[in-house]
């Protein structure tokens, strides 16, 4: 699903990935972890096309993405900062990613489940943070694409959403979506993934599933254990 | 946010044209009025609205990026959107009152038609540069900054320097240094294009003359539209060639 494999990114003299190599199997959520500042965002950024690597190479659904732009009509992607034209209206603005897309979506059911339909026709710079979320949610989901990124999908959200956003999780990966998800909430990511990966100083400094990590630093809970692998290298 | 602004732009130079032509009574001297409008004005309001309509698109040009759409497709998208209105705001702007005065029936239809290409080509040439600035610039204040800067210098600095330096080295042949002073600022050239086309040697100043006794008046009609093209091309490759490599 995606390869990478050496991937440098420095932004001037900050080295944020250093040597990254990375495999995505198709179907299942991977969770990203990491410190702040780690380069997740960055990694994901890379995988879009958005951010482009001083070195390298990424490939998704078995095509090199350099210089490409048709694969990301495969990916729904849910940025960690929705930062959405303020002048534009919700409705407007879901109308404008169907008609970029030109695929079949389903954003009445997504909107209906978030309870967005008194937002629809307010301007997305007088919206709340984390109706704000809900609605880079509804753009994220309305289309069927087998890769899902996932940029921190929880920050802002109710409870209530909360669990809407779970269950349109678990929906989609039974249907064999595979999906990439950074969170720094361990409850989260302890329900949801399948796998993580742990970023540190520009390289995945562990991947696997969770139960391989609690015996790998000898702690019980998942939240310790990530507590612990942050903590590793400066002891060895 | 486009459109609103491209119609005062076009209400401007609407009343701009009737206004010169009720106080200029006649199309010829209308003409050259406007031309030191346009030279100096067209620039500028192509440079702002470059750097302000680049600036306040950026959430939007960063929604387009992660959707599949070609970055090239999007930045040269939004740059002949910008340039494109402004050039219709000033072509329908000037065009409809010397018009109704009846330019179709007066033999100053050749310069106005030029006057207008020469402004059309400096909208295209600084909303480029002016995109040029705010793509390598993140900060909103400096790109806005360096951008009034550029066209001050090409504006108003430039010829200062030039006579300083006609005067520094008074002794010196001077005569391809002002030919290439004058390639190197699309506003002299746009000048030097117009008033060659106007055949008025009064007007025409120094480089100008050198110009016409280079080239004659007809190459240097078409030498001074192909470098202006060229000052069109390179912003816009330009602009395609950082925007492929930039880090959103
Ligand atoms: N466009 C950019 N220009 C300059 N530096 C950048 C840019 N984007 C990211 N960085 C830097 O790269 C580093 C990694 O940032 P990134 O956003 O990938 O971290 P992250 O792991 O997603 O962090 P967080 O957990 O806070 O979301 C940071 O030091 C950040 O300042
Ligand atoms: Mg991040």
């Amino acid at each position: 699903m995606i390869h990478v494999e050496n991937l440098y990114k420095k932004f001037g003299k900050n080295q944020v990935l250093s040597g990254l190599d990375l495999t995505i199997d198709q179907g299942g959520i991977f969770a990203i972890l990491g410190p702040n500042g780690s380069g997740k965002t960055t990694l994901i950024k890379a995988i879009l096309g958005m951010v482009i690597p001083n070195e390298g190479s990424i490939s998704v659904l078995n095509t090199t993405i350099k210089n490409k732009w048709k694969y990301r009509q495969e990916i729904n992607y849910l940025p960690q900062i929705a930062n959405f034209p303020g002048n534009l209206k919700v409705r407007e603005l879901i109308a404008m990613i169907k008609d970029i897309r030109q695929k079949p979506s389903e954003e009445e059911n997504l909107i209906a489940l978030f309870g967005l339909e008194p937002f629809l026709d307010k301007k997305l710079s007088n919206l709340s943070g984390g109706t704000k979320q809900k609605v880079n949610i509804v753009l994220t989901f309305m289309f069927n694409s087998p890769l899902i990124v996932l940029d921190e999908p929880t920050t802002g959200l109710d409870p209530l959403a909360l669990i809407h956003l779970k269950e349109l999780i678990f929906k989609e990966k039974a249907k064999g979506k595979t999906f990439l998800i950074t969170s720094h909430i361990m409850q989260f990511v302890e329900e949801v993934s399948d796998e993580v990966v742990y970023l540190l100083e520009g390289k995945i400094y562990f991947k696997g599933s969770i139960e391989q990590l609690k015996t790998k630093t000898e702690e019980t809970t998942f939240e310790h254990a990530i507590a612990a692998i942050s903590t590793y290298n400066h002891h060895d | 946010m486009r459109s609103r602004w491209s119609y005062v732009y076009f209400l401007f130079y609407l009343l701009l044209g009737f206004v010169l032509l009720f106080l200029n009574n006649e199309l010829s001297k209308a003409v050259i009025t406007l031309m030191n409008v346009i030279i100096v004005l067209v620039p500028l309001i192509g440079t702002i609205f470059g750097v302000m309509y680049y600036y306040n698109s950026k959430e939007f040009t960063e929604l387009l990026l992660a959707q599949p759409i070609k970055r090239s497709s999007i930045f040269l998208g939004q740059y002949l959107g910008v340039a494109g209105s402004l050039t219709m705001s000033l072509v329908l702007g000037l065009g409809i009152p010397f018009v109704l005065y009846g330019l179709f029936q007066s033999n100053a239809i050749w310069d106005f038609s030029l006057l207008l290409i020469t402004g059309a080509f400096l909208t295209l040439i600084f909303t480029a540069l002016a995109f040029n600035i705010a793509l390598s610039n993140e900060n909103k204040i400096k790109g806005f900054g360096y951008a009034v800067l550029a066209w001050l210098f090409l504006a108003v600095i430039y010829d200062g320097l030039f006579l300083m330096s006609l005067i520094v080295f008074e002794e010196y042949p001077l005569d391809s240094l002002s030919l290439a002073a004058t390639m190197f600022n699309p506003i002299d050239l746009s000048r030097t294009l117009i008033l060659l086309k106007l055949d008025i040697s009064a007007l025409l100043g120094y480089t100008g003359a050198i110009f016409k006794q280079f080239f004659g008046t007809g190459l240097g009609l078409v030498i001074s539209i192909c470098m202006l093209l060229l000052w069109t091309v390179l912003p816009i490759w330009r602009l395609g060639h950082i925007a492929k490599r930039k880090d959103f």
